[in-house]
Order: C-alpha cells, then sequence, then structure tokens
C-alpha cells in the first residue's frame, strides 16, 4: 500500500482546528450570498469595479431569461377523473336538434367533455340518420362569442333571483288585475315544454295567458287549407320512399321543410336505377331551389302562375277521374309538362305525391284534391300521424301585433322567434313591444328583439340543455346537455317554472313527464336519444284518410279563386331560404357563412337571383368573378325598397326574381352583422297570412357596384365528361351507357386503358388496406352537409369574404355544381360551328338547365400528380393507398397544387388563426373549444388537402386492431360519409371485397374522375341517371 | 494561327485604337468620378430595389396571400419573374462560353457585361423560388444535406428539385468563370492605381486580381482555365433552361405538359438574354463612350442571333398550336384554344407580337443596324419573353381540367412591386459593377486589335 498522502488543500495537510471544524459540515452553513446579505453596511459600502460586473451580469442574464419565458398555457388535468371521459376518446351523445324550423335526430361527439361535432342518429325514424347543413355547423353556434353570458334586466347584467323576483312580481300584479300575458313561440314541439308553458298558464289564473305561435316562414295556409279539407290543422308526413312520382310546385321538400333530413333519405331511396326503376320527379318552380336542381323534369313558372299549374294538373287528373274539372283561366306555357306529369301520377294512384309549397289557402286546397283523387293519403301522405314541425298561426301573429300596439298586452314572453328581425312589419312590433309592460325575451343571443326586450333571460344552447321533442305523432326523440353551461344561462322552461313557483328543474321534470305519459324505460331512451310509440307509428298500408279523416272537397271556391288571379307585373318576387343560413338564427355562425350555397355557389351573402337572359337585356353583369362585380339593385315590394346586388342564376324563370330570407342581420354578433340584406320585410301578407311571393315589385338600377363572393364562378362542363350522365332508359339497355371504358390510342399496342400507358411503378396496392370512396352522383342531392361537417372535422379554417372573392377557400371537400349547356359537340358539328364559337357559347348555361352536383375531395391517386413534383417529399404515398400530406415537412412551394388536376389541394395563405384579419371562430379561445383535438391546426404556408379523415381511419384500425379482427364494413366513416343523409358517400377498404365500397367501385356505373389523365384515384363516382325520355 | 485579313469585314474594334487606349477607354469609369446621370439611376434603382425588399419582408412576415394567387393559380408572377430572369441570364455565359468554343472574336467586347448582367439576373431569379415558398425559413430543407429528420430526404423525382442543382451549379459556374476572365483586368488596374499613386485602390484591385502577375505561365492557365470553363458552362447553358422547362413539363396541366419546351425553353432564354444585353449594351456603349468597342457590327450580329432564336421561338409557338389540335386531346386543344382566344388572348397577343413579329424586322439590314429601332425590338423582345412564362404560366392553370376550379388571376401590388423591386436589384447591382470593374474584357479585346481588319496596319 502506498504511503503517498494526496490532500486538496493547506488547511487539509495541516489539519487545522478550523478545518475539522468546516469538515464535519459537509454543506458550509454561511454561503458567499449570506454574508453579504447579511452586511448590514451593505448600504454604505461602495461597489468595486469587480462586483459592479457581477451585479451587471446577473441583472442582464435575469432580465433575459425572464423575457424568455414561453407564455404559460394552462392545460389542467381532472383532479378526480370522470368516469366517462378517458383522454383522447371521444363520446357519443344522443340529442335532438330543433331551433323552430329544422328538426334533426342527431349524435354529438364530444372530447374532454367539448361537443365538437354532430351526426345523423341512424335510430331516428323521423330525420332517419340524416341532417342539414345548418344543423351540423350549430355546434359552432354553442361556442358563439356574441351569446349572452348572463341575464340582463333593462339592458344591463342583473341576478337571476332579482330577476325572478322582480317578474313574478309583476306578473303577480298583471294577474291581480286579470290583464293579459302572451307568450309568443315558434313552433313548439316539445310537449314537456308545452307542459311549461300550462303550468305557467295555471300559475296565473285570474290572468289571460295565451300562446302565440309564429313560424318566421309559415304554413299557415297548408295547415289552413287541410282545416278546411279534413278538418284537422296540422302538417301532413310524407313518405317519399313509396312516392314512385312526385310534382312539386315550388316546395323545396329536399332542403327548406320540415322534416325534410327524413324526406331526402326516402327521396333517395327510389332514386337508385340499379332496379332499372326510379322515381320520376316532376317540379315547377320560380327560382332554382335545391329540390328543383335533383328533378328529372324542371319547369320554371311565374309565382303569379303557381295556382294556376296546380289547377291544370288537377283539370288533369280529374278529368282522368271523372270529377269536375275547373277553368284555369289563361293558356300555360308548359301545359304539355302538366300533361305529362299527370300521365305520369294516373299511372302511380297511391303512390305518388303532389306537394306545393304555397302558403295559399286555395292552392293547397286544390292540391289537397289533387292528392285526394290519387289517393296518396293513407298511402304516400299521411295525416292522420302528421309532423308537428310548423303549427304557426300567422292571423294570431298579426292579432297580437295590433293587441300590442293597442297597448293591451302587459306581459309578453319570447321564446324562439326573433319577430323584430323576421317580421314584415318589424316596426309595428317594436312599438307595440315598447308598450308592454312586462317583456321578456330567452333568446341566448342579444339579437334584434332581445335588445329592445325589458328582460333578457338567456336560455341555454341546446346542446347545454335538457330537452325533448315530438316531431310527428308517436314519434319523440331527447336531448340531453353535452357540457355544462359555458355561461351564466338558465333553460327558458326553468325560467317559466320557477315563476310558476315551481321547482325550477327542468331534468325531473321532463323526466317525470316521460315517465309518465311516453315511456317508463327513460335509460333507454335517453341512450337512444329517440323513442317511438309503437300504437301511433304509421304501420305499412295503413288507411288513413278514409277511415279517420272526412274529405270535404273545397275545390271549387278554390279553383274559381286561383283562375281570378291577376297576371302579375314586370316583376314578380320569390323570397326563398338558402341552405346555409335558414331564416338567420345562426347568422353568426362563420362556418355556415362561409358555406357556399349548393346552387348558386355564393358565400357571405344574399343576392337577387334573375335570369341570365334577362339580365343581358337590363346590361347587368351576368358574369361572375373576383374583379367582376355584381350590379347593384333597388327592390321595392309592399312599398318597402331594399338595395341588393343580382346574381345570375340559370333557371330562374324569365321575369322574376328571387331573394334568400335570412340575412341583413343587424344583431347577430360580429360575423353575422351587415352580411346581405334583410328580406322579411318583403314578405307580403295578405288575408292575415305571410306569402312569400310577391306578383308585382319593382326594380330599378342603381348603377352601384358591389363584390359577391362565389367559389365556383365557371358553371358548365364544357363538353367533358366530368359527370358522367345517362338516361334511365338507356341505363336499363345498357349498364355501361354513359360510362364507355376510357381508353387511351397508343402507337403499338392499339387503345389501352390508361394505367397500362404509365411511366410509374405501380405501388404495390394489393396487400393490406387500400382506403377508398364511392359516390353515387345519383344519389347526391348537393344539400352540402358533408361540406360542413368536414370543416369541422378537420379544423378547416374559415376566411371570410374577401378571401373567398379571392377564390381562396380553404374547403377540403367541396360540391361542385354544373348546368348543362345549349351548345354541345353535336350541335356544334351539326351547325358546322368552329372551335372558338362553340366554347365561347358552351360558357353558357342553358336558360333552364339541367343540373349536376359532383362532391369532389383529394382522389387519392394511387399515380399521384403532386407526389411526384414535391421537391422535399412533404406529400407522399401511404402503403394504405392514401395520399397522405405531412404539413410539418411543407415548406410551401404549392407545385402539388398546380399539379392536381383536381384542384383539391388548399394553401395557408395566411394564419388563420390568432389573428385579427381573421376574426372568426379560430381567433378566440371560446370559439377554438370546437376545433378537434385529433387533427392539427395548420401553420401558415402550407398545402393542405382531405386525408380522408386518417384519424377516423386510425382509431377504426386500432379498435378492431384491439378487438382482434378485421374492420368491418361501415364501422369506419369520414366526416363526410357520416354526413351524407342519402348514403351517396361510401367510404371502406378497396381491397376487402366484403365491402360495399368494393361493390361499387367495380359497379358498371363507376368511374374515375378524369381517368384519361392517368392517375388512378382511389375515390370512384357513379353516373347519374336521370328519369327522362331519351332525347337521342 | 495566321492572321486573316478581310477586306470585307469590318475591324471589330474602331477608332486606331492603341493598347495604352484601350485601357485608358476601359479603366477611366472605374478609376474617375460618377457623373450625376450615373447617380441618379443609381439612386432610382437603389429605390426601387428597397421597395421591393421591403415587399418581400412584407410577404415573409405576413404571408403569401399578400399576392394575387389562388386555389387554381398558385404560381404567377413569381415563377413568371424567375423564368423570366433567368433566361436573361442565359446570354452571357452563351457569348462567353459558346462563342468562346466557336472562336468567335467578337463576342470580346461584350462578354464582360453580359457574364455580369447573367450573375444579377440569376440572383434576381433565384430569389423568386426562395419568396414563393410558404415558409422561406424552412427552405434549405431543398438541399440533400445530412440531417436528423428521421428518414427524410429530398424527392429526386421533382423537377424544382432538380431545378435547385441547375441553377446553383450554373450560378457558380457563371460566377467562376466571369471572375476569373476579370483578373487580368484587375491587374491592368492595379498597376494603373499604383502608377497615379492610390495605395488603397491598388490595395483592393490587388486583393481582386489575387495578385496577378501576368508572366506567361499566369496567362497559359488563364487561357487554359477559360477553355475547360466554358467547356464546363457550355452544357450547362442548355441544362438549365431545360430543366427550368421541366418544371412543366413533367406535369400533367394541359398547356404545360409537352415535350417541346426543352429546346423551346433554351432558344427563348438565348432570345430574351440577347435583348436584355442589347437593351443594356446600347446605354452603356453611349454612356461609357464605348461606341468604337461595341460597334455597330456587334449589334448586327446580336440582333442576327435574335432573329434566328426569336424564329425558333415562333415555330414552337405553331408546332404547340399544331400538336394540341393534332393530339386529339380536348384538354390540350382547349388549352391552346383558351390562350389566343379566351380571356388572356391579350396576354397571347403580346407574347405573339413581341417574340414572332417585331425580330423578324431584322431581315431588314437597314433595321438591323439601326440603334434606335435594335433597342425597341430590345425591349419589345424582353416585354414579349415576360408575356411568353406568363402565358404558360397562368393561362395553362387558369382553366385546367375541371371548369369548376376555373378562375383568373389578379395581381396585387405586392406581386408587381416585387418584380419591380428585382429590377431595382439588377440595375443597381448593374450599375455598381460599371462603376468598380471594368465593363469591357481589357485584355481580350487586346487581343483582337489587330488581328481583325487591315487598318492597324496604316
Amino acid at each position: 500500500m502506498s504511503t503517498k498522502k494526496y490532500w486538496k488543500s493547506l488547511d487539509q495537510l495541516e489539519n487545522t482546528e478550523e478545518f475539522q471544524e468546516s469538515a464535519k459540515n459537509e454543506f458550509p452553513s454561511t454561503s458567499p450570498v449570506a454574508d453579504l446579505l447579511s452586511n448590514e453596511k451593505l448600504d454604505e459600502g461602495s461597489t468595486n469595479r469587480r462586483d459592479f460586473l457581477k451585479f451587471l451580469g446577473f441583472s442582464v442574464t435575469a432580465a433575459s431569461l425572464a423575457a424568455c419565458e414561453t407564455p404559460v398555457r394552462k392545460a389542467i388535468p381532472y383532479l378526480n377523473k370522470p368516469e366517462e371521459i378517458t383522454p383522447g376518446v371521444a363520446n357519443w351523445y344522443a340529442s335532438t336538434y330543433a331551433d323552430g324550423s329544422d328538426y334533426a335526430s342527431i349524435m354529438v361527439k364530444t372530447r374532454e367533455g367539448r361537443p365538437i361535432l354532430i351526426e345523423g342518429n341512424k335510430l331516428s325514424q323521423v330525420s332517419k340518420g340524416g341532417l342539414n347543413a345548418r344543423v351540423a355547423g350549430s355546434v359552432l353556434s354553442l361556442y358563439d362569442t356574441a351569446r349572452l353570458t348572463q341575464p340582463l334586466s333593462g339592458g344591463t347584467p342583473a341576478e337571476w333571483s332579482a330577476i325572478d323576483s322582480e317578474i313574478t312580481a309583476k306578473l303577480q300584479a298583471i294577474d291581480a288585475k286579470g290583464g293579459i300575458i302572451k307568450i309568443l313561440t315558434n313552433s313548439i314541439i316539445s310537449p314537456s315544454t308545452k307542459a311549461v308553458i300550462a303550468d305557467f298558464k295555471a300559475a296565473y289564473p285570474n290572468a289571460q295567458v295565451e300562446q302565440v305561435v309564429y313560424d318566421a316562414v309559415s304554413f299557415s295556409g297548408t295547415l289552413d287549407a287541410n282545416q278546411a279539407s279534413f278538418g284537422k290543422r296540422a302538417l301532413p308526413d310524407y313518405h317519399f320512399d313509396k312516392a314512385n312520382v312526385v310534382v312539386g310546385f315550388g316546395a323545396d321538400f329536399l332542403e327548406n321543410w320540415p322534416a325534410s333530413s327524413g324526406y331526402v333519405a326516402d327521396y333517395a331511396k327510389l332514386r337508385s336505377p340499379k332496379s332499372g326503376k326510379m322515381s320520376k320527379h316532376f317540379q315547377f318552380e320560380t327560382n332554382m331551389s335545391l329540390t328543383g336542381s335533383n328533378a328529372d323534369v324542371r319547369k320554371s313558372i311565374k309565382p303569379s302562375e303557381h295556382g294556376k299549374y296546380v289547377l291544370a294538373l288537377y283539370n288533369e287528373i280529374a278529368s282522368a277521374k271523372g270529377a269536375s274539372t275547373y277553368s284555369v283561366g289563361g293558356e300555360l306555357e308548359y301545359a304539355d309538362t302538366v300533361k305529362k306529369a299527370a300521365a305520369e301520377l294516373l299511372k302511380a294512384v297511391g303512390k305518388s305525391v303532389v306537394i306545393s309549397g304555397s302558403n295559399d289557402v286555395n292552392v293547397q286546397t286544390v292540391v289537397n284534391a289533387i292528392n285526394y283523387l290519387l289517393g296518396n293519403y293513407g298511402a304516400t301522405i299521411n295525416l292522420n300521424k302528421q309532423v308537428n314541425l310548423r303549427s304557426g298561426d300567422d292571423k294570431a301573429v298579426t292579432q297580437l301585433v295590433s293587441e300590442m300596439k293597442a297597448g293591451s298586452v302587459d306581459a309578453l314572453f319570447i321564446y324562439g322567434p326573433n319577430p323584430s328581425y323576421t317580421l314584415a312589419n318589424a316596426t309595428d312590433f317594436n312599438e307595440g313591444l315598447s308598450k308592454v309592460g312586462l317583456s321578456v325575451s330567452f333568446s341566448g343571443n342579444l339579437d334584434e328583439t332581445a335588445s329592445l326586450a325589458g328582460y333578457v333571460c338567456p336560455d341555454h344552447h341546446y346542446l347545454e340543455a335538457w330537452n325533448d321533442a315530438n316531431p310527428k305523432v308517436g314519434q319523440f326523440s331527447l336531448a340531453q346537455p353535452t357540457i355544462r353551461p359555458l355561461f351564466n344561462t338558465r333553460a327558458a322552461q326553468e325560467s317559466l317554472l320557477a315563476w310558476a313557483g315551481k321547482p325550477a328543474d327542468y331534468y325531473n321534470y321532463i323526466k317525470s313527464y316521460w315517465a309518465t305519459n311516453i315511456t317508463a324505460d327513460w335509460n333507454k331512451a335517453l341512450h337512444n336519444g329517440v323513442f317511438a310509440k309503437a300504437k301511433d307509428i304509421p304501420v305499412e298500408g295503413e288507411a288513413v284518410a278514409p277511415a279517420t279523416l272526412t274529405y270535404t272537397d273545397n275545390s271549387a271556391s278554390a279553383a274559381s279563386a286561383i283562375a281570378a288571379t291577376k297576371a302579375g307585373g314586370e316583376w314578380e318576387l320569390e323570397l326563398y331560404v338558402k341552405a346555409g343560413m335558414g331564416e338567420g338564427q345562426q347568422a353568426n355562425n362563420p362556418i355556415l357563412q362561409e358555406f357556399p350555397d349548393p346552387i348558386s355557389r355564393v358565400t357571405w351573402d344574399n343576392y337577387i337571383t334573375m335570369s341570365p337572359k334577362r339580365m343581358k337585356e337590363l346590361g347587368l353583369n351576368h358574369l361572375q368573378g373576383q374583379e367582376q362585380e355584381a350590379d347593384v339593385v333597388e327592390l321595392t315590394a309592399n312599398g318597402v325598397t331594399v338595395k341588393a346586388p343580382v346574381c345570375a342564376q340559370p333557371g330562374q324563370k324569365y321575369g322574376t326574381i328571387g331573394l334568400a330570407l335570412g340575412y341583413g342581420r343587424t344583431k347577430a354578433g360580429k360575423c353575422g352583422d351587415g352580411v346581405g340584406v334583410n328580406a322579411f320585410p318583403l314578405i307580403s301578407w295578405e288575408n292575415g297570412v305571410s306569402h312569400l311571393e310577391n306578383t308585382n315589385v319593382t326594380i330599378k338600377k342603381t348603377g352601384e357596384k358591389y363584390h359577391l363572393a362565389a367559389t365556383q364562378t365557371h358553371h358548365t362542363m364544357m363538353g367533358r365528361d366530368i359527370v358522367k350522365e345517362t338516361t334511365l332508359a338507356e341505363y336499363v339497355k345498357d349498364n355501361k351507357s354513359g360510362n364507355p371504358d376510357v381508353l387511351l390510342n397508343t402507337t403499338n399496342h392499339g387503345p389501352q386503358p390508361p394505367e397500362n400507358v404509365s411511366l410509374w411503378d405501380n405501388h404495390d396496392i394489393a396487400k393490406g388496406h387500400r382506403w377508398g370512396m364511392s359516390i353515387d352522383l345519383n344519389a347526391c342531392i348537393g344539400c352540402g352537409a358533408c361540406v360542413v361537417n368536414c370543416s369541422l372535422e378537420n379544423n378547416v379554417p374559415v376566411v371570410g369574404k374577401d378571401e373567398v372573392r379571392r377564390m381562396r377557400e380553404m374547403h377540403w371537400l367541396r360540391i361542385d355544381r354544373y348546368y348543362t349547356s345549349d351548345m354541345t359537340e353535336e350541335k356544334a358539328e351539326a351547325e358546322g360551328l368552329g372551335a372558338i364559337n362553340k366554347f365561347h357559347q358552351m360558357e353558357d348555361p342553358s336558360e333552364n338547365p339541367q343540373v349536376s352536383f359532383q362532391p369532389v375531395m383529394c382522389q387519392h391517386c394511387n399515380h399521384a400528380p403532386c407526389e411526384t413534383v414535391c421537391p422535399v417529399a412533404a406529400t407522399t404515398h401511404s402503403n394504405e393507398g392514401l395520399n397522405q400530406m405531412t404539413y410539418n415537412r411543407c415548406i410551401g412551394t404549392r407545385y402539388c397544387a398546380n399539379n392536381c388536376p383536381y384542384k383539391v389541394r388548399r394553401f395557408n395563405w395566411f394564419r388563420y388563426r390568432d389573428n385579427d384579419k381573421f376574426d372568426f371562430h379560430m381567433n378566440s379561445d371560446l370559439g377554438k373549444m370546437v376545433l378537434n383535438p385529433d387533427v392539427i391546426v395548420r401553420e401558415r404556408g402550407v398545402i393542405e388537402k382531405c386525408s380522408l379523415c386518417v384519424q377516423r381511419i386510425q382509431a377504426g384500425k386500432l379498435k378492431a386492431k384491439k378487438a382482434g379482427r378485421k374492420v368491418k364494413d361501415g364501422e369506419i366513416q369520414t366526416a363526410c360519409s357520416a354526413a351524407c343523409t342519402t348514403g351517396a358517400i361510401k367510404f371502406g377498404d378497396l381491397n376487402d371485397d366484403a365491402m360495399e365500397v368494393t361493390t361499387l367501385a367495380k359497379d358498371p356505373r363507376s368511374y374515375n374522375l378524369l381517368a384519361e389523365v392517368g392517375v388512378q384515384p382511389n375515390v370512384y363516382y357513379m353516373t347519374k341517371v336521370r328519369n327522362i325520355e331519351n332525347e337521342a | 494561327m495566321a492572321n486573316i485579313e478581310s477586306k470585307v469585314r469590318e475591324p471589330l474594334i474602331l477608332g486606331d485604337k492603341t493598347y495604352h487606349q484601350i485601357s485608358e477607354d476601359i479603366s477611366i469609369p472605374v478609376e474617375g468620378k460618377a457623373n450625376k446621370w450615373w447617380w441618379l439611376a443609381f439612386g432610382v434603382s437603389l429605390v426601387t430595389m428597397l421597395w421591393g425588399v421591403g415587399l418581400i419582408l412584407y410577404t415573409i412576415g405576413t404571408g403569401i396571400g399578400t399576392w394575387g394567387l389562388n386555389k387554381t393559380i398558385d404560381w404567377a408572377w413569381d415563377i413568371t419573374n424567375f423564368v423570366w430572369w433567368v433566361g436573361i441570364g442565359h446570354a452571357g455565359t452563351l457569348i462567353s462560353a459558346i462563342l468562346l468554343l466557336f472562336r468567335q472574336k467578337w463576342r470580346m467586347s461584350i462578354n464582360r457585361s453580359a457574364e455580369a448582367m447573367t450573375i444579377f439576373a440569376v440572383i434576381c431569379a433565384a430569389l423568386f423560388p426562395g419568396i414563393h415558398m410558404g415558409r422561406i425559413w424552412m427552405a434549405y430543407w431543398v438541399f440533400p444535406f445530412p440531417n436528423q429528420f428521421g428518414p427524410l430526404w429530398v424527392n429526386f423525382n421533382s423537377p424544382l428539385l432538380w431545378d435547385v442543382f441547375a441553377i446553383s451549379t450554373y450560378f457558380s459556374v457563371s460566377l467562376v468563370f466571369w471572375y476569373i476572365g476579370l483578373i487580368p483586368d484587375f491587374a491592368t488596374i492595379r498597376d494603373r492605381a499604383e502608377v497615379a499613386m492610390r495605395p488603397a485602390r491598388r490595395w483592393v484591385y490587388n486583393m481582386l486580381s489575387f495578385g496577378w502577375s501576368g508572366n506567361a505561365r499566369a496567362w497559359h492557365r488563364f487561357e487554359e482555365i477559360s477553355l475547360v470553363l466554358a467547356g464546363l458552362a457550355t452544357p450547362l447553358v442548355l441544362s438549365v433552361h431545360t430543366i427550368v422547362s421541366m418544371d412543366f413539363a413533367t406535369s400533367v396541366i394541359p398547356g404545360w405538359h409537352t415535350t417541346i419546351f426543352p429546346p423551346y425553353f433554351v432558344a427563348g432564354a438565348i432570345f430574351s438574354g440577347f435583348a436584355m444585353v442589347l437593351t443594356l449594351m446600347l446605354i452603356a456603349r453611349k454612356v461609357l463612350n464605348l461606341e468604337h468597342y461595341i460597334t455597330i457590327n456587334h449589334v448586327e450580329y446580336m440582333n442576327k442571333i435574335i432573329t434566328l432564336t426569336g424564329s425558333i421561338v415562333g415555330v414552337a409557338y405553331l408546332t404547340e398550336l399544331f400538336i394540341a389540335y393534332y393530339s386529339g386531346v380536348p384538354y390540350e386543344q382547349y388549352a391552346f384554344l383558351n390562350r389566343a382566344t379566351g380571356p388572356y388572348w391579350w396576354a397571347y397577343a403580346s407574347m405573339m407580337t413581341c417574340n414572332v413579329v417585331t425580330p423578324q424586322l431584322f431581315w431588314f439590314k437597314k433595321i438591323r443596324r439601326s440603334l434606335i429601332a435594335t433597342f425597341i425590338i430590345s425591349i419589345f423582345v424582353n416585354i414579349g419573353m415576360w408575356f411568353e412564362r406568363f402565358v404558360i404560366i397562368v393561362t395553362s392553370l387558369h382553366r385546367d381540367y375541371l371548369p369548376s376550379s376555373w378562375g383568373m388571376f389578379h395581381p396585387s401590388f405586392v406581386d408587381i412591386g416585387i418584380f419591380i423591386g428585382t429590377l431595382g436589384i439588377f440595375f443597381t447591382a448593374f450599375l455598381a459593377y460599371s462603376r468598380a470593374f471594368p465593363v469591357i474584357a481589357m485584355a481580350e479585346t487586346k487581343s483582337i486589335l489587330k488581328s481583325s481588319g487591315s487598318q492597324y496596319k496604316k
């Protein structure tokens, strides 16, 4: 052993006393800092140069470290994790959407307690798993920054308790003097709410409490006609799945009709040519509606001729059936078409529907007569088990306004409608409202009416609240909260219960109501979201009208009234409702504002629709483009004048115009205010009934210009096989008709399919999954619910009107809408027209074109042109057939977007989140709650596009893997396929023969879009078959 | 090499110059003070450049959305400008490399400036692929460098990647070639500075000339490396624009997907390059008093090349139309019909007029020997070639396969501003060059002083 001694310091070597002392303490008790600070004479001492530098260094470092700190974003973990929530796993709750105009039984997807997406509830026998764009978009309205956060009294925030005591005191005073209390609601379909209102009425026995039901877009005329014809003021239920022939008169039953989601699903069932049979749909209408655009035969008529066409059809049917006919009072332009429709109807007795959107009692009476003669009651039309969705009474509303103006109404409760915005005589209403002693609004937003009310007691958003619904006789559904109320709001029912002196607990109220009146199995009903009362559900072949309802034929007087209808003036107006905006309830919803109208493709505005021919005559700009401004005209109707831009609408009847309701809000919030013009004042009230038609309006050019933002500015297919089409007769003869194989001529091998002449090696696509999609263009009605749900699922940003005008909308999925043109290849050849003239004329749609819809998303090409051109390999092919986009790798050269034949790639031109220039939902913490945590929010400067909802594919695969089985058919749904009411979009594994999508891809109708380019997409389309006579 | 004394051919350098006079004439702009016109031009260019730089920073800070691009037209002015500038950058190397190999001695008066123009034009060109990226801060990803990003590597299938290689190679070779040519002339200025007792200038030009000694071995190596670089640069002249054209030719877009593009683009590039050389040289010879060096003969030679390449381009345009018709592909047919008669007919008409019609005027000797006419036509060609690229890029994209996505492109002020800004960059650099560098290759021109024409014997 070495005797060498190592030492650390001289102290240790000498082993001094101090050293021994300090060696005992591993950590010296005094620190130099403590020494320094404990020096009492610190202040007096001077700082030498070294110290100064130390202090300086420390301060600079400390200051810069503090400045470098990243902003703290708090993610608060659950202290006690709720049993039902697993972070990262979505929960689905069945609920109900009912806002007085739309109804849908829905499934709400929540993530970590936040509702983020809405899909249809497949168990519902009313909405049949369907939903429209408005229902889909409503989840974003939950996170609306314009929502009221607390109750208001006289415009200032107040406590619930204070408001309760004030209102109760006032009500008691009214009750004591026997005053008049009115409850203005829209059509309430909630039985529990009705019971609450009854309880409220009962609490004030001395007062005259009356509920007034007001529908902004009224069906009052239909209801009255049914009252007259059948003694029942109700809206019939239609069975489009049994209607082989449908004749519509201005009825947009596929989009804007009570319970239309269910009708869409039914309608689509008979639109498949697979069996060689299809329903035949005639439509006579003024504006080009979604329904009309799907019709086989569509004729545009003036509103003033509406009744006459109905009457002409009646005459045809009646003469065949031996009933009395009446004079139409004039010649009709499309009498031939009416004859054809009648012939088809007579072939389908008891299997047809004649439906009119008119609010005119006389017209509806004649429609009833037609359906009665055709034996449709009890077969395709059910008035016994009626639809409860519209029960508005226009006359009662008119009376209410006059009573209010007279000052005789003591208290007014407004639950649902927004009359200060939607009433044509809103100024009268507002004047009356100021004379009402106690005015209470339950609106969740400080809308036009609520801002004038004495008290605003904000109702929950429907996703925060309990509720129930009874949309059709025997059909019930429940709505349950999917999130705790975000703000200090209270269910309107609880408010009413509180003022009725009952416990304000609507949940238990519904529960007990259901237990007593509907079903004992609450849990199952809540789980399913729907409950059907067996005894009330119409069964197959049940006779309805003859057995229980007596038909009274009022057609004679109605016919004479119709025949006496005067011809309209130079211009006739038909107001309508747009797919995205409805009646304007959700005007502050940026996704719905940016949702392109299915027909016009215009976003963020309403506008006067006019036939291009008429526009050319007037010298108005009928073209669209980012720098092509629309001309503004002044429209005067009923003494009301509005200024609106004019948009060309092929198919619009010459001499008529259309204008959408639901725009021009003034108190909707930052997104909805001032968008478009308010068309509600143009509604004409005749005989106490509101009409969307006005047969004599005037149009005046103003010389002003206005930018409209459309997502599609070119409207025809230019003779290209984009939407392949054939007729039913041709299809029956040859199921490949309209869809011949695409062959390319080669030098040495003759005609070859495009995949045989590719330069590229094939991906190994036979193994494993190969995700693909099939889109049936016959089933797609173009409603656009898929577009909204795609945006919500994939966090697609809203970019605003100006950016849409610059053609920069970000939608991953778009629905292309094409019109036919009068000019075709054949016609050009026959006329010897040169190519230049031919193509120029092809750009113009026909005056009354046929319409095709085509949803287009990334086609996930097997030989994707985008993949080869990316310099950094940011977009690549997955071994499951997906064309995948790696946002992190993208440097934004946009070469891929240029080289995409389908133009589905979208570039982040700006930063769309947290940017005040894009002040939509991604600019506020509240709005961002709707974002799907499974999908990244893309950064500025990268390309994005449809991923076929790869996050859903991964989730589905994982689920199957955990269960140790293959992925089942239909188990994985993309956002669009899940939102598709008609089942037009099918998703699945093209390598799995058991899947429906594989069968569909091999169907003779199936084709790849632009197959001749040779990019071999994994998305298939199916030829559109029209049930029209073969023209050729 | 025997001297050929042509009785017909005019001498390449006029004015009975002596070797010293050549040094004087060419060095004086470098040594003297700039006049106010130079300062004015430089000031305007500098302001324009700063304006452009400001807009580039604005683009980088805010997003490509500040340009007029949209979902259908994802490239427009950016890549138009890129191709236009690259095209302009073709003449320099062609003149110095190909004409050197072909022993065209007239090139000696113009090659220096043509090469400088090449360098500056390529700088302007290279700017656009950079700033057109959505995330320019990730631009280095286009280079195949060893990295720790996982299995990430560049995509060798992408023509855009080939562009990166083609342009960077072209730029570096052009720069080296140009610089090597400058070395003896820098030495001349250095020596003159020594005589004039200007130590600072002497030091600077000594550094720039790498201590050129001027001995026989240095000259020998100089000649050799010039030949070697000329050999290297020659294929590059052809390859750069070939590869640029492949950005379009390898795509699937009708109007882009065209096998004729490589030769057509190269011809177009030489065409536009010569036009730009003429534009600049016609001004420079006037301003810098170089009429004896850049003679009317030079102008005529270049005009002949313009006529040739312009005709090639014209034939290419017509071939495209014919092939579109002949192919039977409806998309292709529509793309070309739409070019000529669609909403962008005016761009197509401008292109045809400027590129096909105007150069044909050079068949007339009077016109091709007229300085004014040449200047005007060279401007026309510059404009026409810009429109050619605009027509190819924008009119092909704006109406491709699905009419639902068809649209129009409207440039924003940023698009226009950045283009003007690159003109500012180009002219700032060129004006600075004209004050600091000998604009004509002194050493080389001296070598032809007594070998062309017979006047030196007088």
